[in-house]
């Protein structure tokens, strides 16, 4: 009865209180994400230079987008580089996390380096990994500015080299608490090294699969900085001019700043369908991925 | 293992991440300045002075000639300096406060058609009467004086009258490309005998490839708008590319006559400059901005004109022109209007005042500014004075301007890599198809 009436008390006294723990974070929601996003998709509807004198325009800006070639190559190069990226990095932090659990010296030294990368700045990663190309290209008399491939491939080994380390330490998560007595009786029961390792290991690593997958799939789709900073689209050709290694989020920020009258609302309708790509195929990933899982 | 619960808290923040991914789609970009801001002292006059600075090189100047008017007229005033290449980002999101800037910069065609609606109409104002020419102002499709020339630049080939000696050569003769082409070839055919070669080429990276996709590119437009120039009074749907061979001139002499190979260019870090002002070459494209940092090492240095080929250019003159024009915004009450209004032409009147400004920016087209000892600018005036042709800044007609000079430099990049007749097509695509383009785009 006491314990009852205790219990009741606690209830009253949360609902009570909530709020006052929860408003604050409720109100950070509303005004950095909520509103914004709402803005943002009224804007999407709007012709303008500034925020506040909008003139609602319905979905012209839609239509532009559609017909603009530049929007529809980014998407597809930016698929292109999202899912490539996705595999190579989720393939070589998987490895690197399964070397590193083995009993290797100097484990911890290893995953410092190795996640080392990922604390450095995009824009500077960018700058620095566009003189490293063009150092190694010009023994060649070419640059990454003008190479569709190399572009390609460069924005690949820069997101690799900094998105490695952080999916590893996820992984390496995983791979601890993978059950000991699993491996074990897998071991008894006469699995090769192999066997236990798509068998066993990785079923029960899924969950953090599903995390890495889910983070590179994104990451891959939002990459701004170092797009911007190793080639910031180019090479550039043809009429109308294509910028051959630009993705979605560089296209939508130099529309924004072009010089239609409409180039804002054109961008702010792009960023919406943005959202809803990303948004989408994530989820997607996600669904898929978590069918995969096993409980333990 | 507590997956299940870190995964559900994960997508909810993954939720919050693509939420705050479409709502970024308006911001308006990066506020950061290469420099603080200074209000002056309470303000006891009505009204308010908030200038959003163009030149971060001139920006320290402005804060103290801010001060001193504050302090002296008790009017506000705020100097914020937009960091390079981040203006227009911060201009849009300045305009958007509560007290935004009340002058700001108009600069070319370009941005009369985005911000010319954000700016009063300056003519017959006291600022406009201050004018000594009309030659810098920007005018939008109503006739409206939307911005008003505050200083006045001028670019060119530099040169180095020394080595030219040295070489055996004598700037005095040179009047024309073929001349100049003869000398630069022989000083880099004797680079290494010499211990200097003709030209240090600028760079393709995004701080210096402007020489090439802005300034250089004049000589094509200046050509055709000289040939056509009712085609010109605004910005042509249309170009036809009909001095894109004088153009390849001029580059392949400046990029082929050079200590660094083309292909080497667009990865940048070259320096042309220095290796100017350290005796390394004879010339170098650049503008009158350079001036006192080349004169203090070089001061004999002379501009002269861009020799490309074209019939007649015995009697060019340089480049001069601006992209440094004064806008009033009319979003700011009357009040602020006014209150700008005599601030700007403290600037050109107060001798102290002129006097610092014009250090810094050469020369000022104002009746009463102080006059300027910047020797590139009485270059050109010595051409002028000559009877030579100005070459008017028309590259400030340019549509879309960052998108088609992207297109451009890429194309030069690919043509640097292997300089042959496909690779200048696609130069020459860039140039007057991509203008086309990029015109349709910004008015389509």
């Amino acid at each position: 009865m006491a314990k009852s009436l205790k219990a009741n008390s606690i209830r009253t006294a949360t609902r009570k209180w909530c709020w006052l723990f929860l408003g604050p974070v409720v109100i950070a929601f509303i005004i950095g994400f909520v509103w914004p996003f709402i803005q943002g998709i009224w804007l999407s509807l709007c012709q303008f230079r500034i925020v506040s004198n909008a003139e609602f325009v319905g979905f012209d800006n839609y239509g532009k987008v559609f017909s603009d070639p530049q929007f529809v190559y980014s998407f597809w190069y930016t698929a292109l580089t999202a899912v490539v990226s996705l595999v190579i990095i989720n393939v070589l932090a998987f490895t690197v996390a399964y070397l590193l659990t083995q009993k290797i010296k100097g484990a911890n030294l290893y995953r410092t380096v190795f996640f080392m990368p990922n604390l450095i700045g995009g824009i500077v990663l960018g700058y620095i990994w566009s003189m490293i190309f063009d150092g190694f290209l010009s023994a060649f008399q070419t640059s990454i500015l003008t190479d569709t491939v190399w572009g390609f491939w460069g924005l690949i080994i820069v997101m690799c080299w900094q998105q490695i380390g952080y999916m590893m330490i996820i992984y390496i998560a995983g791979l601890n608490a993978v059950p000991g007595d699993m491996i074990e009786a897998a071991k008894i029961d006469g699995a090769t090294k192999m066997q236990t390792l798509f068998k066993v290991t990785i079923p029960n690593v899924m969950p953090s699969f599903t995390i890495c997958m889910f983070l590179s799939l994104t990451n891959g789709f939002k990459l701004f900085d170092q797009n911007l900073a190793l080639t910031g689209g180019a090479p550039i050709s043809g009429s109308p001019s294509i910028a051959h290694t630009q993705m979605l989020a560089l296209t939508i920020y130099n529309t924004f700043y072009g010089q239609a009258s409409n180039a804002r609302g054109t961008a702010q309708a792009m960023a919406v369908i943005f959202f809803i790509l990303v948004a989408g195929m994530g989820l997607a990933q996600l669904a898929y991925t978590r069918k995969r899982e096993v409980q333990q | 293992m507590s997956t299940k619960l870190s995964r559900r808290a994960f997508l909810g923040g993954a939720g919050l991440l693509s939420l705050s991914l479409a709502a970024c789609g308006g911001n308006s970009g990066s506020e950061s300045s290469d420099s603080g801001e200074s209000s002056g002292s309470e303000s006891t006059a009505s009204g308010r002075v908030y200038w959003l600075n163009f030149k971060p090189e001139i920006d320290e100047t402005l804060q103290s000639l801010a001060k001193t008017y504050s302090d002296s007229k008790g009017v506000s005033v705020k100097v914020f300096t937009a960091a390079s290449g981040e203006y227009e980002s911060t201009l849009t999101s300045e305009m958007d406060k509560p007290e935004p800037p009340t002058l700001f910069v108009i600069g070319n065609q370009a941005a009369v058609k985005s911000w010319g609606d954000f700016a009063i109409d300056l003519t017959g104002t006291k600022i406009a009467e201050e004018g000594s020419t009309d030659d810098f102002n920007l005018y939008d499709d109503q006739g409206r004086m939307v911005s008003q020339g505050y200083c006045y630049e001028c670019f060119g080939i530099i040169a180095n009258p020394d080595l030219v000696t040295k070489a055996g050569g004598d700037l005095d003769t040179i009047q024309g490309f073929d001349a100049l082409k003869t000398l630069a070839e022989d000083i880099h055919s004797r680079a290494s005998e010499l211990g200097f070669d003709a030209f240090a080429p600028a760079d393709m990276d995004d701080g210096n490839n402007w020489i090439y996709s802005g300034h250089l590119a004049n000589i094509d437009y200046f050509y055709e708008a000289k040939a056509d120039p009712d085609a010109w009074k605004e910005c042509p749907p249309t170009i036809t590319g009909d001095y894109l061979p004088n153009y390849k001139n001029l580059f392949d002499l400046v990029t082929n006559n050079a200590p660094v190979p083309p292909s080497e260019l667009a990865s940048g870090g070259h320096d042309p400059q220095t290796q100017f002002e350290d005796g390394k070459v004879a010339f170098m494209l650049q503008g009158s901005w350079t001036y006192d940092s080349v004169a203090a090492k070089i001061p004999e240095a002379t501009m002269i004109p861009y020799y490309c080929g074209v019939d007649g250019e015995d009697k060019a003159g340089l480049n001069s022109g601006t992209e440094n024009c004064w806008a009033v915004n009319s979003q700011v009450s009357e009040e602020d209007q006014n209150a700008t209004i005599d601030f700007m032409v403290w600037l050109v009147t107060d001798p102290d005042a002129s006097k610092e400004l014009v250090a810094q920016l050469g020369s000022m087209p104002f009746i009463n500014a102080q006059k300027g000892d910047n020797g590139f600018l009485n270059d050109a005036e010595t051409l002028n004075a000559a009877d030579c042709y100005t070459m008017d800044w028309d590259f400030n007609f340019q549509p879309n301007v960052n998108d088609y000079r992207a297109a451009l430099v890429s194309a030069l990049n690919t043509y640097d890599k292997d300089q042959n007749d496909a690779n200048w097509e696609g130069v020459r695509t860039a140039f007057v198809q991509g203008w086309a383009d990029q015109y349709q785009k910004a008015n389509g």
